[in-house]
């Protein structure tokens, strides 16, 4: 008995009605306020595209992590300390203790992961709502960061990794740039502008693709492939949008959040050692404010706060209109206090037209 | 008479000082539709939860297919084929009508070390199983959010059936639904007992229990006050018997007998 209440649906609706729907509109709405303000400034030459490109591929980061969290239904606050954190045993291991960098980072990652673990666990055997475990493991670890980088070198930056890292087996997979040789064609076949002047004449100006840009890309892919596409995506789902009915239906709800919560950690420490490694330090107060950024990324992807329901490749697109606004007001030749309000502004318009999209799909009233 | 699917003999639950169940016996018979009937406090959620694995007797012996059963954990009981519909956790609403009923079981493929749900089979076997429950979906990739809660109790119990339930447990399916929601719920009822599972029905509504009950039981109290067959006993008797006689008999005179 089919409802005759129901309107069909046209394949075009049914395209375009879905969880990124929004940020995908931002997104065209950010390029074209941007195209018309800043288009002359340089902000589109290969310059400019690596510039806000970088700063959307950190913010990127973080949000995958941040948006599998969160639509399991829960929150890390503790990922800008994680940051922190991760860069400063790096350093301390590799230009402290001279271990092999490779060791240092392998190290850092494991130790990190373990934390999210320990978040997890912790939340899952308290009951307590992640948001308060998490806020103090926000405190917890920037605090033990500053500590532990003024009890090895009385200085909260510590430098010199660049010089350890030379060479190292590992490093390169997180600093430095690939697909050098096709920029230096492109560069002298004149697409790419290139240097006149100095040591580096003849170079582009671009070098490559940084490797950050690619870790990106392979979070976000591997992210979306996870969601959407796997059983444990389906758990994700099932976790966030109600843990009591998927624990009746044999979903190891527990074992996802805490995954996840290790996922979240796992995307802190490839930012921080990303940012280690192109730096060459660490500084203690590195990752500041990044879990809110990485929160308003996802939001702007259009997941809901509450879990259950959200897309990665939304969160992915919320970090691209995030880092083109941070960099494209700076073309622009705007106030830099005004990249806050119009930030606010971006997230409470995104906000908004996700409730109403999220309605349509899922017959919320 | 033949082995009844379960059998719950002389159940017993204390939950410290209180006497939850106070020796209840029950049993359901392939294809057949058992109602419990009982008003609120009775026990009835309780002696769900001992049939489906979350609470342990604490004195009784249940029984599947004649041998005896100790569950530790609502996974036990669902290999022993026992599926539990819960009235408000049936189905997570954001996810669509596929990724619900196939949640924990999910069919797979696979291409070396990478497994990916196999949404094509998934889908079908969703919209097939759906439409010979009388429900057709617009698509199966639909939130759940979108149906009404009739067809929401209906994919819980497609559900359960396809997965092999042998025995199903449904708590309340029609206490929050309309007319005509209703009579679709127990339409499907009907269905699926007509293929041979032994259905529990868990209600406090007389009349929607005489529409499909084989036998009824009524627990007051944690008791039960024994078990009729169908045509042995009248509406107004197992109203009576829920609500403990007395009050409810001179509430039914002064309110013309609406009840």
């Amino acid at each position: 008995m089919s409802d005759e209440r129901l309107k069909q649906v046209s394949a075009i609706r049914r395209a375009m009605i879905r969880p990124e729907l929004g940020a995908i509109c931002g997104t065209i709405l950010v390029f074209v306020f941007f195209f018309m303000i800043a288009g002359d400034s340089g902000m589109f030459s290969p310059e400019g595209i690596q510039n806000w490109g970088v700063v959307s591929a950190q913010f990127a980061i973080i949000a995958v992590g941040a948006c599998l969290l969160m639509i399991a239904g829960e929150f890390d606050l503790s990922v800008g300390s994680m940051i922190g954190f991760a860069g400063v045993v790096i350093a301390i291991l590799s230009v402290q203790w001279g271990l092999p960098v490779w060791l240092s980072i392998i190290s850092a990652f494991i130790i990190c992961v373990a934390l999210g673990a320990l978040n997890g666990f912790l939340v899952i055997k308290t009951g307590l709502p992640s948001f308060i475990v998490t806020l103090a493991f926000l405190y917890i670890l920037r605090g033990l960061t500053i500590w532990l980088s003024i009890l090895t070198t009385r200085q909260t930056i510590i430098g010199g990794v660049k010089e350890v890292a030379q060479g190292d087996p590992l490093a390169w997979l997180f600093g430095g740039v690939i697909l050098k040789d096709l920029f230096q064609w492109l560069g002298d076949i004149g697409v790419i502008d290139t240097f006149t002047r100095g040591s580096r004449m003849g170079q582009p100006v671009v070098e490559g693709v940084p490797m950050l840009v690619l870790w990106a890309f392979a979070l976000i892919i591997f992210g979306h492939w996870l969601l959407t596409k796997t059983r444990f995506g389906n758990w994700i789902f099932a976790s966030g949008g109600d843990a009591q009915a998927a624990r009746y239906v044999g979903v190891p709800v527990n074992r996802v959040k805490i995954l996840m919560f290790m996922f979240t950690a796992f995307c802190a420490t490839v930012f921080a050692t990303c940012q280690v490694m192109e730096f060459g330090s660490a500084a203690a107060d590195r990752g500041l404010l990044k879990e809110f950024e990485a929160i308003i990324c996802v939001v702007i992807g259009g997941a809901l706060l509450t879990g259950g329901y959200g897309s990665v490749i939304g969160a992915a697109l919320g970090a691209l209109i995030f880092g083109v606004v941070q960099q494209g007001l700076f073309f622009a030749g705007a106030e830099s206090s005004l990249f806050r309000v119009f930030l606010g502004g971006i997230l409470i318009f995104a906000v908004i037209m996700n409730t109403y999209i999220r309605r349509m799909i899922t017959g919320e009233r | 008479m033949s082995t009844p699917l379960i059998e719950m003999d002389n159940i017993e639950k204390h939950f410290g000082p209180v006497i939850a169940l106070g020796g209840v016996s029950f049993s359901v018979m392939e294809g057949e539709c058992h109602c419990l009937l009982g008003d609120n406090g009775a026990g009835k959620s309780t002696f769900i939860k001992t049939m489906s694995g979350v609470h342990k007797p604490t004195k009784g012996v249940m029984r599947i297919s004649g041998q005896d059963v100790v569950f530790d954990s609502p996974r036990d009981a669902m290999e022993a084929g026992i599926a539990t519909v819960y009235q408000d956790l049936a189905m997570i609403p954001l996810m669509s009508v596929t990724r619900n009923f196939w949640m924990g079981r999910e069919p797979r493929k696979s291409f070396g070390p990478f497994k990916w749900i196999d949404f094509k089979h998934a889908n079908q076997v969703t919209m097939d199983e759906m439409s010979s429950m009388g429900i057709n979906l617009r698509e199966p990739e639909q939130a759940v959010g979108t149906l009404s809660g009739g067809e929401r109790q209906t994919v819980a119990i497609a559900r359960a059936v396809y997965f092999g339930a042998k025995v199903l447990i449904l708590d309340e399916p029609t206490s929050a639904l309309g007319v005509r929601q209703t009579s679709n719920v127990l339409a499907t009822i009907d269905r699926v007992r007509k293929a041979g599972i032994g259905v529990i029905f868990i209600t406090h509504n007389v009349r929607h229990a005489m529409a499909v009950g084989d036998r009824f039981t009524v627990l007051n109290r944690g008791q039960t006050h024994g078990t009729a067959k169908r045509g042995e006993i009248k509406p107004e008797e197992l109203q009576d018997l829920m609500a403990g006689g007395q009050e409810l008999a001179e509430l039914e005179g002064s309110l013309g007998g609406t009840i």
